[in-house]
């Protein structure tokens, strides 16, 4: 079985639009959509929900105001200033347990709490696995990591070879999570300055880590100058350039038709988008 | 006051806002909080006059003291201290830095230790007190680096914070305790349904917020109407103009060469002070 995750360090590329089509153009495969704190890639397909399950990411804590007797030690045990007087910020605690470890009165409880949901849905394009984070919840990498496992065990059961990633932005924890023990990477990417730049960064990531990746620049028409910029700097360090997409407002018409674009039209991006899907596919193997 | 610019969907051009805007009022400081792919320095060119490490403290196990009791593995929420038979494993990157495995180790064979996991840089660009976060490579928690950043906010100016993408911890970091938020959507179903979910997060902390829309003519009118239904106040519509893209692309604040823009940043400006009360 092999795993590929579309990622871009910097966000809005077209990271979406082009895993959208990769799912709509790949045979036997599981879709795992590992955006958890922005999903989209539900929105592109029609979605018929199979199975949810509640997550349970992380913990909170809890104080029992009848036993706190005000000693302050759980204000000062507390790294991450969560605690004021004997009052916990939801927003701030991480729950690591300290505040209850120092209580004296055992006035403190850690509660595990739902941090969000898994759902595993039919496409016409094959299973998708998606999530949702609660809103400004923490363990999103974990959520992630659900999501791939999930993914891993139905196609395993349903003996289908790939599993197509669509990743988050950034390089953080959640980026990570999509990335680690996959078999390659593909980073979407734009040819503006800020493109470039964060290229730059999710590229040492996936080295650090690794993973082969490869690099496609959409929209690269908009800066040509730019995207001969990106060029060099992928020949410099190695990095295979796969394909190059023009910009081209159907792609948004196809995101507001709810659909991949490679089936809502057989215009240029399309055909740029399927040349490249077996471009991947072959170096894949 | 502490303006925050964030948005649910990346890429729709919390940058390219932070920076105009930051460019367009005196006495500014511009706090970059998206520390993963920090940008604004790219638009902003600061010149950068100090380098600051950030570190969270991380277990450091005395081999010689402990006995693999396995005291602290079981303590650590996050699965950071595995224990086997005669070896504690620590695994840094999951680790939060609570401090907690120090103090439940019965044979004080724990120690803290400071771990760089960012910078934080500070300088000027013109006017502007510029500051920014960079995550290190590798790592996977933003938000002490975030945190080290709002640091240094300065409550005499305007301070204005550019956060990531998202609606998880590091944006929350980053607009928590700020008193207005401007979300910055595309009038598209990403940018719809990822600015739903980033108005669900300022309701949460209690933030008022209001909205810009870029690339207006992009996509569909689905943006405007839950805006109107829900009475959120859109702040300034910015049309889809290649112009403006192609300014972008180079790496230049578009009022820099479009200065017709200043005007409707500075009104922008006003709209979130009177808004903020
Ligand atoms: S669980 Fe940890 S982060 Fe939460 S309040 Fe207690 S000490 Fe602070
Ligand atoms: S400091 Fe806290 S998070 Fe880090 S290893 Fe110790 S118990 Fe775990």
């Amino acid at each position: 079985m092999k795993q590929i995750t579309v990622v871009s360090g910097k966000g809005g590329t077209g990271k979406t639009t082009i895993a959208a089509s990769f799912a709509a153009l790949a045979h036997n495969h599981v879709i795992a959509d590992c955006d958890v704190d922005a999903p989209d890639l539900h929105l592109l397909f029609e979605t018929c929900l199979k199975e949810k399950e509640e997550f349970r990411g992380s913990k909170e804590a809890v104080v029992d105001e009848e036993k706190c007797i005000d000693c302050g030690r759980c204000e000062k045990a507390c790294k991450f200033g969560a605690i004021d007087g004997h009052t916990i910020d939801p927003i701030l605690c991480e729950g690591c347990g300290v505040c209850a470890y120092v209580c004296p009165e055992n006035a403190i409880m850690l509660r595990k709490k739902i941090s969000g949901y898994a759902f595993i849905s039919e496409t016409k394009y094959g299973p998708m696995i998606h999530a949702m984070l609660n809103i400004a919840e923490e363990a999103s990498g974990k959520l992630v990591a659900l999501v791939r496992n999930k993914a891993r065990k139905i196609a395993e059961e349903q003996g289908r070879e790939l599993i197509l990633i669509d990743g988050p932005p950034g390089i953080g924890c959640p980026v990570i999570a999509s990335l680690t023990g996959v078999d390659m990477a593909l980073i979407v990417t734009e040819p503006t300055m800020s493109g470039l730049y964060d290229l730059e960064r999710i590229l040492e990531l996936t080295h650090y880590f690794g993973i082969v990746s490869l690099v496609c620049i959409n929209k690269y028409d908009i800066n040509k100058e730019n995207t001969n910029q990106i060029i060099e700097f992928c020949q410099r360090n190695g990095v295979n350039v796969i394909s190059k997409i023009p910009y081209d407002p159907i792609v948004t018409e196809a995101m507001v038709a709810g659909k991949p674009v490679v089936e809502f039209s057989d215009g240029k991006v399309s055909r740029d988008i399927g040349e490249m899907w077996d471009n991947v596919m072959y170096a894949l193997k | 006051m502490i303006i925050s610019i964030a948005s649910g969907k990346g890429g729709t051009g919390k940058t390219t806002i932070a920076t105009n805007m930051a460019l367009s009022l005196k006495n500014v400081q511009l706090l970059d909080c998206d520390v993963e792919e920090p940008n604004a320095h790219i638009f902003l060119k600061p010149e950068i006059k100090q380098q600051i490490s950030v570190y969270t403290s991380v277990p450091k196990i005395d081999e010689t003291r402990c006995d693999y009791c396995g005291k602290c593995a079981e303590f650590c929420e996050f699965n950071a201290l595995v224990a086997l038979k005669n070896k504690i494993m620590v695994f840094l990157e999951l680790c939060h830095g609570c401090g907690g495995c120090p103090i439940v180790c019965p044979k004080n064979a724990i120690t803290e230790e400071d771990k760089e996991v960012g910078v934080v840089k500070k300088g000027v660009a013109g006017d502007i007190e510029f500051i920014c976060g960079e995550l290190n490579i590798g790592e996977p928690m933003a938000v002490p680096v975030i945190r080290r950043v709002k640091n240094e906010i300065d409550d005499d100016k305007t301070v204005i914070i550019d956060a990531s993408p998202g609606t998880s911890c590091s944006v929350v970091a980053a607009v928590h305790g700020t008193d207005y938020c401007i979300l910055v959507t595309e009038p598209t179903p990403f940018g719809l349904h990822d600015l739903k979910l980033a108005v669900e997060v300022l309701k949460k902390l209690g933030i008022p917020f209001g909205v810009i829309i870029n690339r207006e003519g992009i996509g569909d009118q689905n943006v405007q109407g839950y805006c109107k239904e829900e009475g959120v106040p859109i702040l300034l519509t910015i049309p889809m103009d290649r112009r403006i893209a192609e300014v972008y692309s180079r790496g230049v604040p578009f009022i820099l060469e479009m200065p017709e823009w200043k005007e409707k940043f500075l009104e922008l400006f006003d709209k979130v002070q009177s808004m903020r009360s």
